[in-house]
């Protein structure tokens, strides 16, 4: 089967939907590999860089779309390249179906089978061909690296002998990939970093990328079963606001991300927000293309509002590393088809036939839905409360089982009154307050001492040595076993009491902070 | 002679108890733990000078003869015993106990006054006296075992026999039943019995201790600190003395909440542990087979992982204290954390064959105490952790207590070493450890051994760090 790759023609598109090393890749999975004359230069890929990688150079872009039966390729096609097409080729790219309905039709009407990358399923099977995914990726790092370039400040703080540098304060919008990329990059490049999302599950991820997760006071979650977010409530929106006009004062470089996949972007930061800011600061908005969530974003332009804020509508593609990652998810794309010899267009397959966007000559768009991350069971009203159900009710069962215990003890206790002489009660009065204060104190000792604490045990536990004191006697004569029996335990016992001192003072003499 | 009065004698006693357990009480920090000691010599002194002076004490110049040479033997026992053999001082200390509860217990049968008491009380006070001797008897045989095995001049290995529970249970009925016959015997003619009962508690002690693994060590030595307290407060009992009382039953609780703490740092039941037979599963056959291999690493390539490492944690064992590394390992800590390196230790409740072992060994080498963590501080910081070195453990680290169940050591809290970037076990063979259980640690991909004498690798390493 033939591959090919023809020359972008939009003027600003500076990737190739191949690189020499997809093109191994490609040759690998049994295609044969045909690309346009210059159709990498500026991804800085030559054509004899192709040609040692075994592709073989055509000249016009019509060669291309006539004789390949998969063409690949980044932007969505024009209507001049449409008509280039063969009837039944397969053809990958990116189409943002929902806004391009009338290139559908052509497309479909030519009977051209057309994959839409962006309409790649971002389920886990198919992570590894979500452009939106590696681009994202991309464009978050690439939007610290810029707003760092018009910021005119080191992001991290240092300490010189020149004085002291306040670290630089990122605010990123939207933790989707290219907000985590974003948080990120700058944190590593020793900014503070904060985010904002409106889903909540997102929160532990922010924190794992070194940012802190700012929230507003409203209880409410905007995630959804397709991973992207859902339009918040008023109120919610209204606290946001006032959020951003807080962070509007303080922070330095703010990076938008937030993008509703076939409308426009969410406008987040507003007039007053940017009026807000401290000259010299920086607005990077990765959404510019579609409309920008700033409201002073001018797509493909870099420029400074009245107050000094210089707002970032364009960002350098880094076409040569986008244009590996968007061929190596082509080519994962292409290896889950069944490479060159089982290649097949398979409509039951999840995140084919979701991708497919004409078919046979027909539309096939937009496509069943399908919830990205597993759904959550719904916590209901009675699951809220449960615990403090089970709670109480285990609650209520220590409480009975307590009171069964201490009537058996009591009736013990009685009964033994019954019986034992008064002082012996009174010595077991003793003994039971004892083990009870030696249970409350000994929890206290660190467990670090327990070593001494036991030498020191062994020490009082020499106290036994009163009962050989009280037995010694002066007339051996009448009681010599007695005597003998009562000075061996002064013996031992006194060992014990010194040798257990001695050691715990050498031991405790050790500890030092 | 100046004597005190009854009543000045309770004050002082009362006194002593106070100091006891202001005693116990200091040990909740480092700071109040040198106090602690202090309030105890003196609560000691005021106990035996208010004994000695009362009314009706005979005989001082054996207690003084006694208490002399017992106080030369004492401080040089404690000034000589080196910090890794505490285990066999503990141990022996105890059997101390257990001793003079049997000696006490049998001058009390044999004291005059006894036996004049009227019949209830003559009846109670046998009892008390049996019961004192019993739990003597089982002190001081059991901890006599528990250093030999500490000392390693008995097996190790759990010495078990088919239906020694039965055996067990009949010689504590056979005590009871012999109990009843002293309680009913005329004058000093229950002595036969006094005699068989010690003789049948000495082998329930005996026999008790050699059923245990060596693994179980900090529990048989805490059970045992336990029982030699109760043993004083069952002669407190004997002789009316509420001081002994009180001290015995501070000790006996001490020992019994660290028998506890020990057990469920190992997450296993008092009673199993008690009862034996836990170290005797080497259950080779039974676990999961683990997948993966065995790399090691010289000392050269470990100096290198350190001098390129953040953060260090140190997780030390018995193997440590056999080796004698901890001094060699402190400074090797002293050269990584003048690199400006986070360097730390990390404790396991049961490493080592006493409860807090290690922290002793470490603090002898001057480790200060705070960058000596325990498992719960340690454990959520491993997985940013550059390089954990396993010293001389290896139970305390078995990844197969937390995920495979067919592990004898499952559900036992462990530290969490393998989660680190990378882990170094010091070993020397690659022998299983006390609970006689395979470590899949070993075979983990970031885990790397370096065999041979601990204290030998940890100098090499410091070595190639300074050099």
């Amino acid at each position: 089967m033939k591959v090919g790759i023809p020359s972008e023609v939009f003027p600003n598109e500076l990737r190739v939907a191949a690189t020499p090393k997809t093109i191994k890749r490609l040759q690998k999975q049994g295609f044969e590999v045909y690309i346009q004359h210059n159709a990498g230069l500026k991804a800085n890929f030559s054509d004899k860089d192709f040609e040692e990688a075994g592709a073989k150079i055509v000249a016009t872009a019509t060669d291309i779309y006539g004789k390949s039966d998969i063409v690949l390729k980044v932007k969505e096609p024009s209507m001049e390249e449409v008509d280039m097409m063969k009837e039944g080729l397969v053809m990958l790219s990116y189409l943002w179906p929902a806004q391009n309905q009338p290139l559908l039709q052509k497309l479909a009407d030519k009977k051209v089978n057309a994959i839409a990358m962006d309409a790649i399923p971002r389920i886990s099977r198919a992570q590894k061909m979500d452009v939106l995914s590696s681009m994202a990726n991309i464009a978050g790092y690439r939007a610290v690296i810029e707003g760092s370039y018009h910021f005119g400040r080191f992001l991290n703080g240092q300490i010189t002998a020149a004085g002291k540098v306040e670290p630089a304060k990122v605010l990123v919008i939207g933790a989707g990939v290219a907000g985590l990329a974003a948080i990120g990059a700058a944190n590593s490049l020793g900014a503070i970093v904060r985010a904002f999302d409106t889903r909540k599950e997102v929160a532990e991820q922010i924190a794992s990328m070194g940012a802190q997760f700012l929230t507003v006071e409203i209880n409410e979650d905007g995630a959804t079963s397709s991973g992207y977010s859902k339009e918040m409530s008023k109120e919610f929106i209204e606290a946001e606001m006032k959020l951003f006009l807080e962070q509007a004062k303080e922070v330095d470089i703010v990076i938008t991300t937030a993008q509703i996949p076939g409308r426009p972007a969410p406008k987040l930061w507003l007039d007053y927000h940017v009026a807000a800011m401290k000259p010299g600061s920086v607005i990077v908005d990765l959404a510019a293309s579609t409309g920008g969530n700033c409201v002073a974003t001018k797509n493909g332009e870099v420029y400074t509002t009245d107050n000094g804020v210089t707002v970032v509508g364009k960002l350098n593609q880094l076409p040569n590393q986008a244009s590996q990652l968007y061929g190596n998810n082509l080519c994962h794309l292409l290896d889950d088809m069944g490479k060159a010899e089982k290649f097949k267009i398979d409509m039951e397959d999840a995140v084919v036939s979701r991708a497919m966007v004409t078919y046979n000559g027909k539309i096939n768009w937009p496509p069943a839905p399908l919830p990205v991350s597993p759904e959550k069971p719904k916590t209901t009203e009675v699951a809220v409360e449960a615990p403090e159900i089970v709670a109480a009710r285990k609650n209520k069962k220590e409480a009975t089982s307590m009171v069964i215990k201490l009537g058996v003890i009591g009736a013990l206790l009685f009964a033994m009154g019954q019986f034992a002489p008064g002082e012996f009660m009174q010595h077991f009065t003793v003994f039971v307050l004892a083990v009870f204060i030696g249970w409350q104190v000994i929890w206290n000792v660190s467990h670090s001492l327990h070593t001494p604490l036991m030498a020191v045990t062994n020490a009082i536990s020499g106290i036994i040595i009163i009962g050989g004191l009280l037995q010694t006697k002066d007339n051996l004569s009448s009681s010599l076993v007695m005597t003998v029996l009562a000075s061996a335990a002064i013996l031992v016992a006194s060992i014990n009491i010194v040798g257990g001192f001695v050691v715990t003072h050498r031991m405790l003499k050790m500890f030092k902070k | 002679m100046i004597f005190i009065g009854k009543e000045i004698q309770t004050a002082a006693y009362l006194f002593a108890s106070i100091l006891f357990i202001l005693s116990l009480g200091g040990l909740s920090s480092q700071e109040s733990a040198k106090r602690g000691v202090f309030y105890g010599i003196v609560g000691m002194t005021i106990a035996i000078l208010a004994t000695v002076l009362g009314k009706g004490v005979e005989g001082h110049i054996y207690i003084i003869g006694a208490i002399s040479v017992a106080a030369i033997i004492g401080t040089l026992l404690a000034r000589k015993v080196e910090m890794t053999s505490m285990p066999q001082l503990v141990a022996i200390l105890h059997s101390f106990v257990g001793l003079a509860a049997v000696l006490v217990g049998f001058g009390s049968y044999l004291d005059p006054v006894t036996h004049t008491l009227s019949s209830t009380e003559h009846t109670i006070h046998l009892v008390e006296v049996f019961i004192g001797v019993f739990i003597g008897a089982i002190t001081f045989t059991g901890s006599i075992v528990a250093w030999g095995k500490l000392e390693g001049k008995i097996m190790s290995k759990p010495l078990l026999y088919p239906g020694r529970h039965a055996v067990n249970i009949i010689l504590v009925l056979a005590s009871i039943v012999l109990g009843v016959m002293f309680a009913g015997a005329e004058g000093t003619d229950g002595m036969i019995y006094l005699y068989i009962m010690t003789a049948i508690a000495a082998f329930i002690g005996v026999m008790l201790v050699m059923a245990i693994g060596g693994a179980d060590m900090p529990v048989v030595v805490s059970m045992l600190n336990s029982y030699s307290g109760w043993a004083a407060s069952a002669a407190g009992f004997m002789l009316g003395n509420d001081l002994l009382i009180v001290t015995g039953a501070l000790v006996g609780s001490s020992g019994a909440i660290l028998s506890i703490i020990m057990c469920e740092a190992m997450n296993r039941s008092f009673f199993s542990v008690i009862l034996g037979g836990f170290g005797a599963q080497t259950s080779s056959g039974t676990t999961t087979a683990i997948e993966g291999e065995v790399t090691s690493l010289n000392h050269e390539e470990v100096a290198g992982l350190l001098k390129e490492a953040k953060s260090v944690v140190i997780v030390p064992g018995y193997g440590m204290a056999v080796a004698k590394a901890q001094y060699p390992i402190y400074d090797m800590v002293q050269t990584l954390r003048k690199a400006g390196k986070n360097v730390r230790f990390a404790i396991h409740p049961v490493a080592g064959r006493l409860p807090g072992h290690m922290n002793v060994l470490l603090a002898e080498a001057n480790v200060p105490y705070d960058i000596v963590l325990e498992m719960d501080e340690i454990n959520p910081e491993l997985p940013d952790t550059d390089v954990v070195m396993v010293i001389g453990a290896n139970d305390v680290v078995n990844p197969g207590a937390q995920d495979d169940p067919s592990s004898p050591i499952y559900g036992m809290p462990v530290i969490e070493a393998w989660k680190a970037e990378k882990v170094i076990i010091m070993k020397r063979s690659m022998s299983v450890g006390y609970a006689g259980v395979e470590n899949p640690l070993f075979y983990k991909p970031n885990a790397e051994m370096l065999y041979g004498d601990a204290k030998d690798s940890v100098e090499k390493i410091l070595g190639f760090l300074k050099g």
